[in-house]
């Protein structure tokens, strides 16, 4: 069955607008999602990863190298050489992290079967070799163990994998974007972890009766016929899929204005953001904006666009004050910037 | 009161809920995979009519597997059999159970109590079956009892059907369902109207998420399809919110008075492709969705007051009943290598397991009876199996009120109760932790520890008086707490205090802001799903305290002339059942 399509979607925009931002600069360093079950949350990751045009990796390698110049980056030994140096299309890799994943499947492990036929000591890449130049997603992430999360968040932040177990020393790139989701009235994220996601978006299930219906006519029309179904939405998802590019191409030549980004610190110090991590993501995520816009340059709208899902889980948590955090962030962009 | 017909006056469920189920199992059998599969809970001989009622309609040929709790991953997802490689010498491949029940029924028994792993791989399973073509029908086997005891969320969310049969006495056959059924295929799909109604029935039910939604579309037509009609129509819209909504039925719907005045908006732009109108079938004055509503209202499960009440209807993503798990084998400090057979969740230390067989090697390879193999043979004494160190203590923090009003009355038994607690906990390697508040303030006297004359020192010192900053003191113990559980132990909290309330979160006094504070902190914790115990030690027990331990959803517990002793009773009495997870692995 073909994949759902990106813009056939109904409604959750500022979930998509934070993929997108995140799709055009992974360096973000992930979304988090909070919401409901059945809100379209992983529905929407993995059309964002099926819509994205497929990667060229070198044959047989593992780590899913790109065949671009310079220093090869994979572990020895390097088993791209055994492909001949040609490369293949494949699909930007999506991989669900499921929840009671180990240490081992996460990180990758000594590989045990060429252990034991030839005494060989191989790393056996895991999921994060498999999400190199993708998607990691990880629903419920607050039901996941502390110390998988701290590492997954490491390796998002750093883009680089490094094992140092079992005997085995290895590194190896592992770049990818980050999407958690969960529900926080099932457990709360620490705030220390909250801090290192780079864009929070909240989604809700679509309470308008006319969207619920929408949604249920399109999802029978793609279990239906999924392949007619895609074709219908191929133009829009083309679109995003220009847009997305056109973002990527531009990003590096963008570059943020003094006023902007002392527009950015007001903003901080007026909600009461701790640590430097609220601004770096504002400046980056407005860049990203922009570019995905096509601005020329990088405007105080921009940022305050962005502002919410970049600032609202980085907030200080005050159980008895009931008003929300995004709220919060939105009184304090009227008062500075109304 | 939601007006049901199923139940007599016993109370117990009629034998509505057991047509029900057969008829849930019969749409099931019809469109195995679009539906998910179907939540069975209460044990006893109405389920295993259900079952046989299912497994009549599927196919002899197709798999249908049990789901251990027990099993481990790779089992389930198939892999290498560590051991069955190492004992010939060369990798030997499992199927996983997942594969092997490709197309087929999977049941799970005890699926209240099924890992978070488990149900976090099945539910990506399903999730996936689209792509890989390798789905599965579930059927949860649910055996809780208390209402917070259910299979986990992230499975009910992802299956169409939830039937509760317990209590069920009279027990009839099967009625013959769809002698005349039409394949699903030939059955058109919904049309707009239908679809609003489905829509607003959810609405009017508090059902949030899409998927029920989706559920409840197919339902519909695999419905039709058992009448044999070739479109969707109003008692099937009636048995899909029966079947799938009314069980995920999270508020009562508004009166219908409220409701009748306002039919869904005719909506203008929708696109003209079914033309049908189930408008004609409306038999009463009242518009569809009334009826599918009543229809969906006789099947609300009967505790759904309760638990709606306890606002935890939707909370538990755990599934309850095992408890918080704070480790497993795959978790914690690693220790040395021990020799020992890998699986049931024991993991292969592979790099031991060489080192121990590798010194032999000379000797295993002249003898004359091993088969062609891999370059180094083991024995099964060779194995080595990883181990890891993992604490999983509870931790009770207690929180003792030394205001005035408190501390004239009780601080003296209250400090005694604490000391008993702490002899226990020593015996039992579990730990305390002591906040007091009083004043303006609330302080940490003591972060958890095992030390009983740190703890002692640390009470003896407590002084009283002063006003009581209530809410303080509970939004300290909730930041102790969270503190608690990312080190992976679980606190429970044991508030002594008259509730009496005087100083307000921000340090100023006056009493009726203190105690408004106090009630929002406290539902917080409830929010925070924390164990918690009230002991009430006002000279006689007023009501302040009582609402307290309301809000906090927490044990309320009057003692109006206790001793220190009693007190200790109390709280033993309390204390969560000791964990299978606890067990502290040497």
């Amino acid at each position: 069955m073909a994949r759902f399509p990106f813009s056939a979607i109904v409604g959750q925009d500022e979930m998509k607008l934070a993929l997108l931002i995140a799709a055009v600069d992974p360096s973000i360093g992930g979304v988090m999602v909070f919401g409901d079950r059945g809100t379209g949350k992983s529905t929407a990751a993995r059309a964002l990863a099926g819509l994205l045009p497929p990667i060229m990796v070198m044959d047989g390698c593992r780590f899913g190298c790109a065949p671009a110049a310079g220093p090869r980056t994979c572990p020895v030994p390097c088993t791209a050489s055994a492909g001949g140096g040609k490369a293949h299309k494949q699909p930007v890799p999506f991989v669900d992290l499921p929840l009671g994943a180990t240490e081992d499947r996460v990180l990758g492990s000594l590989d045990l079967e060429r252990a034991l036929r030839t005494g060989e000591k191989v790393f056996e890449p895991g999921l994060l070799a498999r999400a190199h130049r993708g998607f990691l997603y990880i629903d419920e992430i607050n039901l996941l163990e502390d110390h998988l999360v701290d590492l997954l968040l490491d390796v998002a932040v750093s883009g680089e994998n490094v094992v140092e177990r079992e005997g085995l020393s290895v590194r190896h790139k592992a770049k990818f974007v980050l999407v958690g989701s969960g529900n926080p009235e099932e457990g709360e994220l620490r705030p220390q972890l909250l801090d290192r996601f780079g864009l929070a978006v909240e989604v809700r299930t679509p309470r308008a009766i006319d969207d619920r219906v929408e949604i249920m006519r399109r999802c029978a029309a793609h279990d239906g016929d999924s392949v007619a179904f895609g074709a219908l939405w191929a133009q829009e998802d083309d679109k995003i899929l220009r847009q997305i590019a056109r973002g990527q191409r531009k990003l590096a030549s963008l570059e943020v204005p003094d006023d902007v980004l002392v527009d950015a610190a007001t903003l901080c110090s007026a909600v009461g953001v701790d640590g430097l991590r609220g601004e770096l993501t504002l400046m980056r995520a407005a860049r990203s904006i922009a570019a995905l816009n096509g601005a020329k340059t990088v405007r105080r709208e921009h940022l305050l666009q962005i502002a919410p899902m970049a600032l609202r889980h980085r907030l200080r948590r005050d159980i008895l004050d009931e008003t929300g955090s995004t709220t919060r962030i939105e009184r304090a962009i009227a008062e500075h910037f109304g | 009161m939601i007006p049901d017909p199923n139940a007599n006056a016993s109370g117990e469920t009629a034998p509505g809920a057991l047509h029900d189920a057969y008829l849930a199992v019969r749409l099931l059998a019809l469109a195995p995979q679009a539906l998910g599969g179907i939540a069975l809970r209460g044990g006893g001989p109405a389920r295993d009519l259900v079952i046989d009622a299912l497994r009549a309609h599927v196919p002899p040929e197709q798999p249908w597997r049990r789901l251990p709790g027990h099993i481990d991953d790779d089992r389930l997802t198939g892999g290498t059999d560590v051991a069955a490689s190492l004992a010939a010498g060369r990798v030997v491949h499992q199927r996983g159970l997942m594969a092997e029940v490709a197309g087929g029924v999977l049941s799970v028994p005890m699926a209240e109590r099924l890992r978070e792993d488990l149900s976090g791989r099945l539910a990506q399973a399903l999730d996936n079956a689209a792509s890989t073509g390798a789905g599965f029908t579930l059927i949860l086997l649910d055996d809780g009892v208390e209402t917070d005891e259910r299979p986990p969320l992230s499975l009910l969310e992802r299956i169409a059907f939830e039937c509760d049969l317990s209590g069920l006495r009279a027990l009839v056959d099967a009625p013959a369902f769809g002698e005349s059924a039409i394949a699903l295929e030939a059955v058109a799909p919904l049309p707009d109207d239908a679809l609003m109604i489905l829509a607003a029935t959810a609405e009017a039910l508090g059902v949030a998420s899409i998927r029920p939604l989706l559920f409840a579309g197919v339902t519909a037509r695999a419905h039709a399809a058992l009448a044999g009609r070739t479109s969707v129509e109003l008692p099937d819209l009636e048995a899909a919110a029966r079947l799938v909504l009314a069980p995920r039925a999270t508020r009562l719907p508004p009166e219908p008075e409220s409701e009748g005045d306002q039919p869904p908006p005719p909506s203008d732009k929708d696109e003209p492709r079914q033309n049908d109108d189930p408008q004609d079938q409306q038999q009463d004055g009242a518009p569809p969705e009334d009826r599918v509503l009543e229809a969906a209202q006789a099947a609300i499960p009967r505790d759904v007051l309760d638990q709606i009440a306890s606002g935890r209807a939707m909370r538990s993503a755990r599934g309850g009943g095992t408890g918080r798990r704070t480790g497993s084998k795959l978790r914690g400090r690693p220790l040395s290598a021990r020799p020992g057979m890998p699986g049931g969740g024991v993991r292969l230390a592979l790099v031991d397991t060489l080192r121990a067989a590798i010194p032999w090697q000379p000797i295993r390879q002249r003898e004359p009876s091993v088969r062609e193999g891999g370059m180094i043979r083991f024995r099964r004494d060779d194995l080595r199996v990883r181990r890891f160190e993992e604490r999983s203590t509870t931790v009770t923090v207690f929180c003792v009120d030394a205001s005035g009003s408190a501390a004239v009355a009780r601080l003296a038994e209250a400090k005694g109760a604490v000391e008993l607690i702490l002899a226990a906990a020593y015996v039992k390697r579990t730990e305390v932790a002591l906040i007091a508040f009083r004043g303006s303030g609330a302080d940490v006297l003591l972060p958890p520890t095992r030390s009983l004359t740190r703890a002692k020192r640390a009470l003896a010192e407590l002084p009283g008086g002063g006003g009581t900053p209530l809410a303080t003191g509970i939004t300290l113990a909730r930041q102790l707490g969270e503190a608690i559980t990312s080190r992976g132990r679980t606190p429970m909290f044991v508030f002594l205090t008259d509730g009496s309330a005087n100083i307000a979160a921000d340090g100023t006094p006056g009493r009726p802001q203190a105690r408004e504070d106090a009630l929002a902190a406290a539902r917080g914790m409830a929010a925070a799903g924390c164990d918690a115990l009230v002991i009430d030690i006002s000279p006689r027990p007023r009501p302040d305290a009582e609402q307290l331990a309301e809000a906090m959803r927490a044990r309320y517990l009057p003692l109006p002339m206790a001793d220190a002793r009693k007190l200790q009773a109390a709280l033993v009495t309390a204390q969560p059942e000791p964990r299978p997870a606890q067990r502290a692995r040497r």
